[in-house]
């Protein structure tokens, strides 16, 4: 066990956890912030998906020793009131069916939206590959990131 | 489930409505109302009127409406609250919704499963705001001393047009609760929906967007521990000893038994699963160290010896005998090819095929097969459970909780009134989540262990745990005279351990001389309900053999099934047909005409066409095909769908959409094979799923307009993409394809 000083969404966090573990499970657990989703693991399906320093992550995969400072951007702190241009667009295009895949979802197309403002259908789906909806909202996704990067 | 409530009288029940309704917001706050109504606050208020078991309304007016059925992905959240907003005439704007307790005697059935949960709501729901309605009405002409007949309604507010009086439902919603519920009240003309048939957003969005804990595997609560379960490598093994001392030293870890999950001689239910009876449990204080201590366990696994199973399902009871030994895909592959050159149990049979084969100028015959798929719901298996001396509240995601409740009450010796059971959303089902084996093995687990605790599956434990779409194959025959006439259809299907046939749907009824018949091998890999069971490869494998056939015929694939139809409209052949020949042709005249079957510039794709009947509802969708680099991919699709109402258009296109990349996907790609026993796909990184660069462009769903009472739609749509999808291949290399998944056949990624 050993202690780390987080910065996630902004606020300093201190977990005392084994340096192996992987931030998903810091998060979910040690901080209770479940909206960063378990899927499979092994950076399979993108469930997981988080910004470090603004880059998207799988944090399945991600032991918490090796994020240092870094900051950690979460689902729940993509923006204060759900109003980040890419939720407006979720919600406008009604994406969800399940729900459960759709933080990662979103947290993938932020990053995306980041290094390529105004990404074409293949951007999209060399960002998006990695991020698996098993109800199979993919239509969807991809016409709310089109929204999302006009507004 | 609660049952006392309902036998409280109104009134006193009112009176402890304070108590009652902040009991239950409090212990539902985890999942607390959706649909936040913009720049509004809600409080939980205590103040709430119950006015039957489904509307709670505040005297400021909000209304709160609860939904009764299990959500995993097919807006019920949104939908069903909607049916009674229409006839409680409301104001969508001011409605929350609120997942309604487990409670069959107040909620009814519970399940979500068959594509029911609309179709079996729909009258219910509507009577339960059309009495209300009518109760609030009611309230106000007492209040104004005015006939009721001449109070109208209106988004929630109540008029008296003569006396120009007005007021809210919630200005009257006290003294409505304790007005006797009116019965058989008249419902709305749907020409007069201002709610149905309009697109409402899904009441749960803004939470799915931001990360709020909604789904099972979020739930916390103080000294809850966390339980995973070591299930054997293979099937057709089972625990024999295990030694956790290294496990037990691990950081974190609490406990380390075996626990037996159903007792010897006990009888199954319907949906009572057990793949694995001898459990190995685990229980730490969080997942992480819970997995990482799994790995320190030394464990002794043993050959199975058959068995016999008594299982009391929906039909009565049967025996089902599981066999030892550890299968392998390729010799069970080699069982399917022995298996179906054998006599088989005979489903249907009309005319005289044999004869008609005998005679026939031409025999076309195919055969099909397709592989184990595995449910691969985006949320791993996990319930919550906290068992005492003398209650148990589970917690979690389940597709039917009512069917789970009494195995719990035998197997935890509680009456059912002691177990409380709340329904998380799911983070997806697909019919896996109909099954109880995570929701029994949780509640056994703490009550061992005496404290509440979470069972979590890994991705590994979910893939490999079995309860998958069985294996399955059929031979389909049709004999064609000199004249290139259709004279007789033979379908023989067989499966791994059950087989597809439906046999008394289309074509049967549309062919003079029609066989259906249908074998099956035991195993002890088990299966369960996958999303349009049975119909997801009947469907699949029927629609391709007719495209084939029409081609053969030399006819246009739609055209040859509209006249198969109208053959089976005006003089069917044979009894018990399922399907209703309209609306099947109805939506294949609606996707000639949507799809521009006909334009010339539709050419340039390579297209395939299939319909399908099931679980009430009808649909047929046209694959368009392209090539990149030389390989086909999926460019668009259109679907087109009767389903009867359709109550919430965007969610309804949305699901079909979700149907057809699922169906795109698991055509495809889908597979689940076996090597001595042991699963080959263990996670996604082997088990290939449709990702976003494999998924249409387009999707465009149309719905046949028509007021017939909704019929289902989470289903239907799946089992034709199978096919559409075979025949545009089919257009599209010029060979067809006969084995699921198809992308083996194309070669490359
Ligand atoms: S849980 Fe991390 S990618 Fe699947
Ligand atoms: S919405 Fe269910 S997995 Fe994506």
């Amino acid at each position: 066990m050993a202690v780390f000083n987080l910065n996630i969404n902004g606020t300093k966090q201190q977990v005392d956890v084994d340096p192996k573990t992987p931030v998903l499970w810091v998060l979910r657990e040690h901080l209770n912030l479940t909206g960063t989703k378990y899927g499979c693991g092994v950076a399979a399906c993108g469930a997981c998906t988080i910004h470090l320093d603004g880059t998207a992550v799988r944090s399945c995969q991600l032991p918490v020793v090796a994020i240092g400072s870094k900051a950690v951007t979460t689902i729940e702190g993509l923006s204060e009131n759900g109003d980040h241009r890419l939720q407006k667009a979720w919600l406008e295009h009604d994406v969800p069916q399940c729900g459960y895949c759709q933080g990662g979802q979103v947290m993938s197309a932020a990053a995306l939206l980041k290094s390529k403002p105004s990404p074409t259908d293949e951007d999209i789906d060399a960002a998006m590959s990695g991020n698996i909806c098993r109800c199979g909202t993919y239509v969807r996704i991809k016409a709310a990131i089109k929204t999302a990067a006009k507004l | 489930m609660k049952q006392a409530k309902s036998t409280t009288s109104r009134r006193s029940f009112l009176k402890v409505s304070a108590l009652a309704s902040g009991g239950i917001m409090l212990s539902f706050n985890f999942w607390a109302e959706a649909k936040p109504l913009p720049g509004k606050q809600l409080t939980d208020s205590k103040d709430w009127v119950e006015l039957n078991g489904y509307i709670k309304i505040t005297p400021d007016n909000v209304i709160k409406i609860l939904n009764p059925n299990p959500e995993f992905g097919q807006n019920v959240m949104t939908t069903l609250p909607m049916i009674v907003a229409e006839e409680l005439d409301a104001d969508w704007q001011k409605v929350v919704v609120e997942m309604g307790p487990h409670d069959n005697v107040k909620l009814g059935p519970q399940f979500t499963g068959g594509s029911n949960s609309t179709r079996m709501y729909w009258k219910p729901l509507r009577d339960a705001g059309a009495a209300v309605r009518q109760m609030l009405m009611q309230a106000a002409a007492q209040t104004w001393s005015v006939p009721a007949e001449e109070v109208t309604t209106k988004a929630g507010m109540l008029y008296h047009e003569k006396s120009g009086k007005s007021g809210t439902y919630g200005d009257f919603a006290s003294k409505a609760s304790v007005i006797p519920v009116p019965k058989g009240v008249k419902l709305k003309d749907p020409k007069d929906f201002k709610i149905v048939r309009n697109s409402k957003k899904n009441v749960e969005g803004l939470k799915i967007v931001t990360g709020k804990p909604l789904f099972g595997l979020d739930y916390t609560q103080e000294g809850m521990l966390i339980a995973m379960i070591e299930h054997p490598p293979a099937f057709g093994m089972k625990l024999k000893s295990f030694d956790a001392s290294e496990t037990l030293k691990m950081p974190g870890i609490k406990d380390v038994f075996g626990q037996k999950l159903y007792e010897d001689g006990y009888e199954q239910a319907g949906f009572d699963t057990r793949t694995f009876n001898d459990l190995l449990v685990v229980v730490g204080k969080t997942t992480w160290e819970v997995m990482n201590a799994r790995k320190k366990l030394k464990v002794t696994w043993e050959p199975i010896s058959e068995s016999k199973e008594t299982i009391a399902g929906f039909r009565g009871k049967r025996e089902v005998i599981v066999p030892a030994g550890l299968e392998s895909t390729s010799t069970q592959l080699a069982k399917m090819v022995e298996y179906s050159k054998m006599p088989a149990e005979q489903l249907r049979k009309d005319g005289d095929p044999e004869t008609a084969f005998k005679n026939a100028a031409q025999i076309i015959e195919r055969t099909y097969t397709a592989p184990f798929l595995a449910h691969n719901c985006m949320e791993p298996m996990n319930f919550f459970a906290h068992v005492t001396d003398d209650s148990a509240l589970l917690i979690g995601p389940h597709q039917a909780p009512g069917w789970i409740e009494p195995t719990l009450s035998k197997i935890l010796n509680l009456p059912v009134d002691k177990i409380e059971i709340r329904m998380a959303r799911m983070g997806g089902g697909f019919g896996l989540r109909a099954y109880g084996h995570y929701v029994t093995e949780a509640a056994l687990i703490s009550k061992k262990i005496k404290a509440p605790v979470k069972l979590v599956y890994s991705r590994e434990d979910d893939m490999t745990y079995g309860i998958y779409r069985p294996m399955y194959t059929a031979t389909y025959r049709a004999a064609l005279d000199a004249n290139k006439n259709l004279i007789a259809f033979h379908l023989k299907g067989g499966g791994i351990p059950e087989h597809a046939v439906h046999a008394n749907r289309f074509p049967a009824g549309a062919i003079d001389n029609y066989l259906a018949e249908g074998w099956a091998i035991p195993s002890n890999i088990t299966i369960g309900a996958f999303r349009a069971p049975g119909s997801n490869f009947n469907g699949a494998t029927e629609q391709a053999f007719l495209d084939e056939l029409a081609e053969a015929m030399g006819k246009d694939p739609i055209d040859f099934r509209l006249e198969l139809l109208k053959r089976a409209k005006e003089n069917p052949v044979g009894k018990n047909n399922e399907y209703d020949v309209d609306r099947y042709a109805g939506v294949l005249n609606l996707i000639k005409e949507k799809s521009g079957w006909n334009n010339p510039e539709n050419k340039k794709y390579s297209r395939g066409v299939a319909a399908y009947f099931c679980h009430n509802s009808y649909a047929a969708h046209v694959i368009d095909m392209l090539k990149k680099d030389g390989k086909p991919y999926v460019e668009r699709v259109f679907s087109t769908i009767d389903c009867g109402i359709v109550v919430n258009p965007d969610a309804a296109t949305n699901m079909v959409q979700g149907a057809v990349v699922d169906g795109i996907g698991n055509a495809l790609y889908g597979e689940l094979t076996h090597k001595d026993g042991v699963p080959e796909q263990n996670n996604f990184n082997r088990y290939r799923m449709i990702r976003m660069r494999e998924a249409p462009k387009s999707i465009e769903v149309h719905f046949v307009e028509n007021n017939i009472d909704p019929t289902g739609l989470g289903e239907p749509p799946f089992p034709p993409v199978f096919a559409a999808v075979a025949n545009a291949l089919y257009k599209s290399m010029g060979k067809r394809f006969y084995s699921q998944p198809f992308s083996k056949e194309i070669g490359g990624a």
